[in-house]
């Protein structure tokens, strides 16, 4: 189908079209230099098409060719994906860089997987067997990964296998298998098929109740407000607060099959810092790097903003294929505020009545049902695989009572709130931890992140009263209840994110630790006075800080737990007044601050 | 190919409604009448209607003014020749020397792509302690500074110009008094880097859509530069105007707006602007530094709020100093560790004790008794506004930590600094 430009503003067009025109199709403004530039159709009033360019729109004209076609915006899924780094419209970055130089030349466009990489072909379907969407006919070692070749999810009913190809090398544009459809036509498939990216892609029995806790070896998170596989969560925090940062951890850390980072609208440093660093760290549990295990989508604040809409559905679409073939697959959206002030952008252009502080007034139902991505499923063979959606949420002023925070809230699973007066005081994670919450069970059983809790929130208590009365007008026993909440914020909820060690904890040593911190927190201390408690409480906080730094069954660890368990055992009278005050040393404190940052 | 058009249909704020045909989006036209004649760029086709925003303004624009589409978008002259010269927000000299031959590079061009940006790594000096020693300006980075009106930020910016190891300076004035400017103008002079520097300037009485182009101009001159291998320094004043005079068209062209005032894409103008910040793998680097008024000296004030979701970090600039808390620049490890092995310690101990020195006055002030280390801390913090804060003091890095070794040794025991006691023994002033 083919129409006219009769208006530009901004990145929106609108086209006069003959003939049909399908909603959210990909159509192509031609300008007069031959640049055509990638754009998609948004609206539809008689015969006037509105489309947002992906591209600027500098020199487009009146009167300028416009070429829809019917299929809608979507991306190219096969082997390959992994370890790419694309832009929002699934165009490969490095490749892209290659060809056009420094800059992002407008009506570059360049096919997402390399047609010429041969891949390891082994056939897992035989010829007769019947298959439908979904289902695997072979597979080709991708990284550590056995990358599945399925029947294309767009196929509709059930087909007989003609014909697969014999083990061997191929590329993925090469004919793998051939399948007969009931009404006997026969259809060739290649290793590569595509996808819309504004429909969910989910091919499975069922959906399940997600209930197994995803690690990501932050421990205010898996211990006080864990998250599971197949569930969704989200971060909001004002500027500074350390959103990114704690991302960027859980993509290193989180015991996950696949990351897949959408970089949306925020800074291009944070996306280089990651697609610089990732190729040279490698992934504890697999020795390999840490880059074969992750795809970046990098849409950042400087690229046009059409595209940043959708580079949260290219991000989503690309995790679900991984979700197909059995994997657990997470993805962090880095940041939703963005996302929706795109949505804003485009809505003012079609001159919509606002909403909310000018949001559009389908935004809280494009949050829910991008967060409904999410979820764990019982595949057609019986596999249990899982996708789950981490997004940020950068509320303007830091106030979480706007639109886009409010609207993910009622949507999520958990909410990891951070707070500026926690990032201002170098705490990181500056995860809240009193307003924060999580619908999930984690690793702890509950009963005892509830006393914990409740330590927290009497410790809170006493502070402000004491920020009243002062510590002259404050009972010792109350006075210990907040020591006691400081010590578990100092030793358990911060972490030291430049540390090697205590950057990450592992489950079991989660649970151990906070057993032996939870038996701290419910000694009856026998102290005399506020200063005999302060020390007591210095000498824990501590041994429990050096052990955090400590290698699990380093000797350092080992001669440190005998001193924690003595502590315990003899109700604080073995170090009181012994070897507090040591001070705990100036790398920590660096580390808290450089933690903060980001 | 001339094309002249002159049925102006709609004369509105700063915008010009002109019928014609042919035209691109974003293309420049002059706008021309008996008495005078203006630049203008295409902000809107609608059929036959193209809307054009008048860099002049619209007064005395008649309905039969004459427009000419020139078939290219805004163009800045770029050469060596740029050195030492004071352009408007249209391009034009502003020093009464003639215009640049050159070259004409567009503005505005599209955004660096992430794979070519390389980690920012080298360390800009300053001399300005407070920087240098603890919040390290990086090059590539972009940071602003917060501050009120009423507030020395002009005269921060001139003296990071001025001190400030970079081979090109390029500063970018908006909404600038005139006063302001020659400041500008004479401190550059006395300091010897005018013949490095080139000054795109828009003072209050000019006319609103200049402001806009401004940064355009001098992030696009810079990233030539920087292409060119040279290490760039733009140095903007004040973004507060600048975002004004965006929502000033904004509501002109009748855009529904979200906050404040402000157009909905306040975040993404910001942005492109801001992320023009780069340290190209394989040429050279440009770093910002802006100002951003904060009205009311509220943050959370659109401006400041969307400025700092974009920046790495913030100066804050008040009384007279930059903040030592709140202050924050988020590239700062990438480099300070690498200068001298003392450099993180002294900046976080002395931070350390000037906080708690602020606590001590607070105690003093609410007439509680002043124990011996509060009266040490309070000579501390005496010591530290005068010889380090104060924004008067130039000093090499070095300089500065040694002059921070000096405050300590005067007030404290080594132990008392907190510092690890390698550092300490290697670096403690020895008694004379």
């Amino acid at each position: 189908m083919t129409g006219r430009i009769v208006s530009v503003f901004g990145n929106m067009v609108i086209a006069e079209i003959d003939g049909r025109v399908v909603q959210n199709s990909v159509g192509y403004c031609c300008r007069s230099d031959g640049a055509r530039l990638l754009s998609e159709v948004i609206r539809v009033r008689g015969r006037m098409a509105d489309l947002q360019v992906f591209e600027e729109t500098r020199g487009l004209r009146v009167g300028d060719l416009v070429e829809i076609e019917d299929a809608m915006l979507s991306v190219v899924l096969g082997p390959g994906l992994l370890g790419e780094v694309y832009d929002g419209l699934q165009n490969p970055l490095w490749e892209l860089a290659a060809e056009a130089g420094f800059f992002l030349k407008p009506g570059t466009y360049i096919h997402a997987l390399s047609t010429e990489k041969k891949w390891n072909f082994t056939p897992t379907a035989k010829p007769g067997a019947t298959v439908d969407a979904g289902v695997a006919l072979g597979w080709v070692p991708e990284g550590i990964f056995q990358h599945q070749i399925m029947v294309p999810f767009s196929r509709q009913g059930r087909f007989t296998v003609e014909r697969v190809a014999p083990a061997g090398a191929y590329t993925i544009e090469h004919e793998i298998a051939v399948l007969k459809g009931e009404d006997g036509r026969t259809h060739p498939v290649t290793m590569q098929q595509s996808w819309p990216v504004k429909v969910p892609l989910n091919v499975s029995r069922q959906r399940l109740m997600p209930t197994e806790p995803l690690v990501t070896r932050v421990r205010i998170i898996d211990s006080m407000f864990p998250i599971v596989r197949g569930g969704t969560y989200c971060i909001p925090g004002p500027f500074g607060a350390g959103k990114t940062v704690l991302q960027q951890i859980t993509s290193r850390h989180a015991e996950i099959d696949i990351v897949v980072v959408a970089a949306c609208g925020e800074r291009a440093g944070e996306v280089v810092e990651t697609l610089r660093e990732f190729p040279e760290l490698t992934d504890p549990r697999t020795g390999k790097s840490l880059m074969e295990r992750t795809i970046i989508i990098c849409n950042t604040s400087a690229m046009p903003v059409a595209a940043r809409e959708a580079s949260v559905y290219t991000a989503a679409t690309l995790a679900e294929y991984y979700r197909q073939m059995g994997l657990n697959v997470l993805l962090l959206a880095d940041s939703t505020s963005r996302w929706a002030q795109a949505m804003r952008e485009v809505s003012g252009r079609l001159e919509e009545i606002p909403g909310e502080e000018a949001f559009p007034a389908y935004l809280e139902s494009r949050i829910a049902s991008f967060y409904e991505r999410a979820g764990a499923v019982e595949l057609k063979d019986g596999r249990v695989a899982s996708l789950t959606i981490g997004g940020t949420v950068s509320p303007a002023g830091g106030n979480f009572e706007e639109p886009v925070t409010q609207g993910t809230l009622k949507v999520v699973g958990a909410f990891h709130g951070l707070s500026r007066a926690r990032s201002d005081a170098r705490r990181y994670p500056s995860i809240d931890p009193l307003d924060s919450w999580s619908k999930y069970t984690g690793i702890i059983d509950p009963k005892k992140v509830a006393k914990v809790r409740s330590v927290l929130r009497r410790g809170s208590e006493v502070r402000q009263m004491m920020a009243v009365v002062g510590e002259e007008g404050t009972s010792t026993e109350d006075f210990l209840v907040a020591l006691k909440a400081d010590f578990f914020d100092n030793c358990y909820l911060q972490q030291n994110a430049f540390d090697e060690v205590d950057a990450a904890t592992p489950a079991d040593r989660q649970r151990f630790v906070f057993d032996k911190i939870l038996a701290v927190l419910e000694l009856e201390l026998d102290v005399a006075n506020k200063d005999d408690a302060r020390k007591t409480m210095v000498a824990v906080t501590d041994l429990f800080r050096n052990w955090n730094y400590a290698a699990t069954d380093s000797d350092d660890y080992r001669r440190i737990l005998v001193d924690i368990e003595a502590f315990i055992a003899s109700a604080g009278r073995s170090t009181a007044g012994g070897r507090h005050g040591e001070p705990v040393g100036e790398a920590v404190a660096a580390g808290a601050l450089e933690g903060a940052a980001g | 190919m001339r094309k002249y058009f002159d049925q102006i249909t709609r004369i509105a704020g700063n915008v010009v409604t002109v019928t014609a045909t042919g035209v691109g989006y974003d293309e420049l036209a002059t706008i021309t009448g008996p008495h005078r004649s203006s630049l203008a760029q295409v902000i809107r086709l609608e059929g036959d209607q193209v809307s054009l925003q008048v860099f002049a303004g619209t007064q005395g624009v008649s309905t039969e003014d004459r427009v000419h589409f020139l078939g290219r978008p805004m163009q800045v002259p770029f050469s060596d020749d740029l050195f030492g010269r004071v352009f408007d927000g249209s391009g034009r000299p502003r020093d009464g020397r003639p215009e640049v031959q050159a070259e004409a590079v567009d503005i505005g061009s599209p955004p660096v792509n992430p794979v070519k940006r390389l980690l920012p790594s080298k360390m800009v000096r300053t001399g300005v302690p407070m920087i240098d020693v603890f919040n390290s300006l990086v090059e590539s980075q972009k940071l602003p500074i917060f501050s009120v009106a009423g507030e020395p930020y002009n005269d921060l910016l001139a003296r990071v110009g001025l001190q400030a190891d970079a081979d090109v300076i390029i500063l970018g004035g908006m909404g600038l008094r005139h006063d302001d400017y020659l400041r500008f103008r004479s401190t550059f002079e006395q300091g010897g880097v005018l013949g490095r520097s080139i000054m795109f300037i828009h003072t209050a009485a000019d006319p609103v859509v200049e402001c806009l182009l401004v940064p355009d101009l001098c992030l696009a001159v810079g990233e030539h530069f920087a292409l060119q291998g040279k290490r760039v320094l733009v140095l903007l004043t004040d973004m507060t105007a600048f975002s004004d005079a965006l929502k000033e068209i904004a509501i002109i062209m009748e855009q529904i707006p979200s906050n404040r005032g402000y157009p909905g894409d306040l975040y993404t103008q910001l942005a492109r602007r801001y992320e023009k910040a780069v340290d190209f793998d394989g040429a050279g680097s440009m770093t910002v530094l802006a100002c951003v008024v904060m009205p009311g000296d509220d943050v959370t004030h659109p401006v400041p709020d969307n400025t700092g979701y974009i920046t790495e970090g913030q100066f804050y600039l008040r009384s007279g100093w930059i903040e030592p808390f709140g202050s924050l620049s988020r590239l700062k490890q990438q480099v300070n560790g690498k200068t001298r092995d003392d450099h993180r310690s002294i900046m976080d101990a002395c931070i350390q004790l000037y906080a708690l020195c602020r606590e001590s006055r607070e105690k003093r002030d609410m007439g509680f008794e002043m124990s011996e280390w509060d009266s040490r801390l309070l000579t501390y913090g005496g010591l530290f506004e005068e010889q380090i804060m104060n924004l008067e003091v130039n000093i090499p890095l070095e300089e500065a930590l040694d002059r921070c070794w000096g405050i300590l040794a005067e007030c404290f025991e080594p132990a008392e600094t907190g510092i690890r006691r390698a550092i300490i023994e290697k670096h403690w002033p020895k008694a004379l």
